[in-house]
């Protein structure tokens, strides 16, 4: 029985439960006491007990009999040595286990009592539209089969447990409908353990990224110092040459951050005062009838992907810059058509509606009344928003800046394009430079042997970029949380 | 409803009611009508606000009374859909005229309002806000004075002396609003426009704000919209009755809750009103 009908009819048994549980305790109540629960909690209940403790059997049971099959391969497969075909044993298991797998598209009586040897085997899969590796072994045939009758066992045996569990469950959830029983009780107790579920998967997501780039960056300073990496201002990698013992490249992060830190400040001083100020307009001089245009185009900007940004920075912006710089001085332009102003410029165009949509929603949370009394103070409009708004929103408005920067900090495609790949240590904006996300991407895309510090520095540089906005939004959350008990 | 007794309500009116009053008329409200979108709020009303006297505006919630004490200095512009027609003047001139700037107007006509909101400022800010924006204090010493004036004047400077530089946010309800009409009196304002301003407030910091308005009264020109009838009794001079948008009468407080000629003043001051 496949995965999916045994799915379909735990859900099947665990509905039947709902209906019945809820009609039961329709039935038992009669007027005289006052139920406990209402009726469709009691259907809810039996439906949580027919359906829970299946579909968790149903996935460590698929779990669990997919392991136990793979060990089962393993264990029959001949020792694997130097000169034998296949290099080594998972190889040889996973050739195996596609083989199996391809057995199942042929007709039964076939798939049972297959050709003896892969050669004849071939064309006849070849035909039903599976493609193997030609160096599957003759021995694998008589295994594949023998797994694929044991699945077929295991999935049997799994499917009739999972329902046994199901109907069990369905059959104690029915009995427990009861006038006082406290169904409405338990269901909420499942309902808030989903929902902390749910949370703990974001949590457990992060730690597992945390733990994936910890481990590679410990192997990396296995190999490359700490003040190489954290105190080095020099950029220089080099290719990993085979077997060349002088192959340490220079690994210095100081370039690389204050090329990141230079192009997020660029982006920053066009984000922050055209966002704020364009938020200041729709929260407060905006008619609804223009803020209900404005608003939604302004915010379609942030759904521009970055990667068209860097697009238009690289082949627009770019060029024209450095054509108007060389029209401005003559000859030779002092912008590069890869520069650090390039790519903040359009990356704090990217930001804008960022800052003006977080700031807009904390200006406009800033209460009536504020405005009411400076207004009704006699002054004006502006005065208001220059004295009593925006230092009411400040905190807020500081913690939009610092998220804002955050993302500015982290941004990829626009400085892959625009910013250049030279790690130059320059205070020339006009100059390319380059950032830790550009050469995160360099490293890890290049034809570069995987364990080798070339490629590991990406993660080193992965978990710097991690830390540093992480304090940043931290730093960013504390204060506008701080912000928000203000007016409590 | 607050229920009151006639007597006492003749008592009370009869201990604020010494002295002859101004008859100069302040404010001048012709036809006044108010409309928020489709709907009309206020309905041809015509009153009078005479010079250092408290008006009280009393009525039911939702009869008007709030919103033509936002029509005297032009508050009812802030809201978008809000529209005024009829005629209002200040000494004679048509606040509503374009010539006239409402933001010299609001310096003339000052608002405290219902719930205390002092900025997230210092107290010395707070009161401070108005003499800067308007550029009143010439020199330094200018502002300190002004601010202790001021809040003298609202009786809060006492309380507050040794703090002047801690967040007006941090004071208790009432010593919030007294520093509200502290702030309004900073910018020397002609009249004080009032509204509710005990509402949130308990009964010992709203006898406070009483005793205040009392005093300010010898300088200012005061309109409080109140919904305690007692509030009405003991501070005002003369009294408006609303109600749904209408103006019901006016008059002469101690008539108004002696003596009142419509039946719907009458059950409303009384606490009979439906």
């Amino acid at each position: 029985m496949s995965l999916m009908l045994v799915f379909a009819a735990v859900l099947a048994i665990g509905a039947v439960a709902f209906f019945v549980g809820r009609q039961r305790a329709l039935v038992q109540d009669d007027g005289k006491v006052k139920p406990h629960s209402r009726a469709h909690y009691h259907g809810w209940w039996a439906f949580l007990l027919a359906t829970m403790p299946a579909l968790l059997l149903l996935i460590v049971w698929g779990v669990g009999s997919n392991v136990y099959l793979q060990e089962h391969i393993k264990s029959q497969l001949p020792m694997q040595t130097a000169d034998s075909p296949i290099a080594s044993e998972k190889l040889a298991a996973s050739l195996t286990t596609s083989l199996a797998n391809g057995l199942r598209r042929l007709d039964p009586q076939t798939a049972a009592n297959p050709p003896a040897s892969f050669a004849e085997l071939q064309p006849q899969l070849a035909a039903r539209g599976v493609a193997l590796a030609p160096d599957t072994q003759d021995y694998m045939i008589p295994i594949a089969v023998d797994a694929n009758r044991m699945q077929d066992r295991l999935s049997l045996i799994g499917a009739i447990l999972i329902l046994a569990v199901s109907i069990g469950g369905a059959t104690l959830g029915v009995s427990h409908v009861q006038v006082r029983a406290r169904a409405r009780n338990n269901v909420e107790k499942l309902v808030l353990w989903g929902l902390l579920g749910a949370s703990t998967i974001a949590i457990l997501t992060t730690i597992g990224i945390i733990l994936s780039l910890l481990f590679q960056t410990i192997n990396f300073f296995e190999r490359v110092p700490l003040t190489n990496f954290f105190f080095g201002t020099v950029w220089d990698p080099r290719f990993a040459a085979a077997g060349s013992g002088g192959s340490e490249g220079q690994f210095g992060l100081i370039p690389l951050l204050a090329g990141t830190l230079y192009i997020a400040l660029v982006a920053m001083l066009v984000a922050v005062p055209v966002g704020l100020m364009s938020a200041v307009y729709m929260a407060e001089y905006a008619s609804p009838r223009v803020r209900a245009v404005v608003k939604p185009a302004l915010e379609l900007l942030a759904g521009i992907p970055t990667i068209v940004y860097g697009i238009f920075a690289l082949v627009t912006l770019g060029p024209f810059l450095r054509d108007l710089s060389a029209a401005l001085a003559g000859g030779t332009g002092f912008i590069q058509a890869q520069s650090v102003f390039t790519a903040g410029l359009v990356m704090g165009v990217m930001l804008i509606p960022v800052v003006s949509s977080l700031s807009d929603d904390i200006i406009t949370a800033v209460p009536r009344a504020m405005r009411d009394g400076s207004l009704g103070l006699g002054a004006t409009r502006s005065e208001t928003i220059k004295r009593v708004i925006l230092p009411a929103a400040l905190p807020g408005i500081v913690g939009a800046i610092l998220l804002t920067a955050s993302r500015a900090i982290g941004e990829t495609m626009i400085v892959v394009l625009a910013a250049g790949v030279a790690a130059n240590l320059t205070a020339n904006p006009f100059e390319a430079m380059t950032t830790i996300t550009v050469k995160i991407v360099n490293q890890l895309t290049g034809d570069l042997e995987f364990n080798s510090p070339q490629t590991l520095v990406a993660f080193a540089l992965g978990i710097t970029l991690f830390a540093l906005t992480l304090v940043m939004n931290i730093f960013a959350l504390y204060i506008v949380r701080k912000y928000r008990e203000q007016y409590e | 409803m607050n229920i009151m007794t006639e007597t006492a309500l003749e008592s009370a009116v009869n201990d604020k009611m010494n002295g002859t009053p101004n008859e100069t008329i302040k404010m001048r409200g012709r036809k006044v009508c108010v409309f928020y979108g489709e709907k009309q709020a206020l309905f041809d009303v015509d009153l009078d606000v005479r010079e250092n006297q408290v008006t009280a505006l009393i009525g039911p919630s939702g009869c008007g009374k709030s919103t033509f004490l936002r029509c005297l200095n032009r508050m009812n512009d802030t809201i978008d859909s809000a529209r005024v027609a009829g005629k209002i003047t200040l000494d004679d001139e048509d606040i509503y005229d374009p010539k006239i700037d409402v933001v010299e107007l609001r310096a003339r006509v000052g608002m405290v309002f219902q719930k205390p909101n002092p900025f997230p400022k210092s107290i010395f800010e707070n009161v401070a806000y108005g003499p800067r924006i308007h550029g009143l204090a010439r020199k330094k010493g200018d502002l300190d004075e002004i601010v202790e004036t001021s809040l003298k004047k609202a009786g809060l400077f006492n309380e507050v002396k040794d703090r002047l530089h801690e967040p007006g946010t941090g004071l208790s309800g009432g010593q919030q609003q007294r520093l509200c009409i502290a702030r309004a009196i900073a910018v020397s304002p002609e009249v004080i426009l009032m509204d509710e301003p005990c509402s949130a407030l308990d009964p010992i910091a709203t006898a406070r704000v009483e005793e205040l308005i009392d005093e300010l009264r010898q300088n200012y020109t005061i309109v409080i919209v109140t919904h305690s009838m007692q509030q009405a009794a003991r501070v005002s001079q003369r009294t408006a009755m609303f109600h749904m948008g209408y103006l019901v009468e006016e008059g002469e407080t101690d008539k108004m809750f002696t003596n009142p000629d419509d039946r719907r003043t009458q059950d409303y001051i009384t606490g009979r009103f439906g």
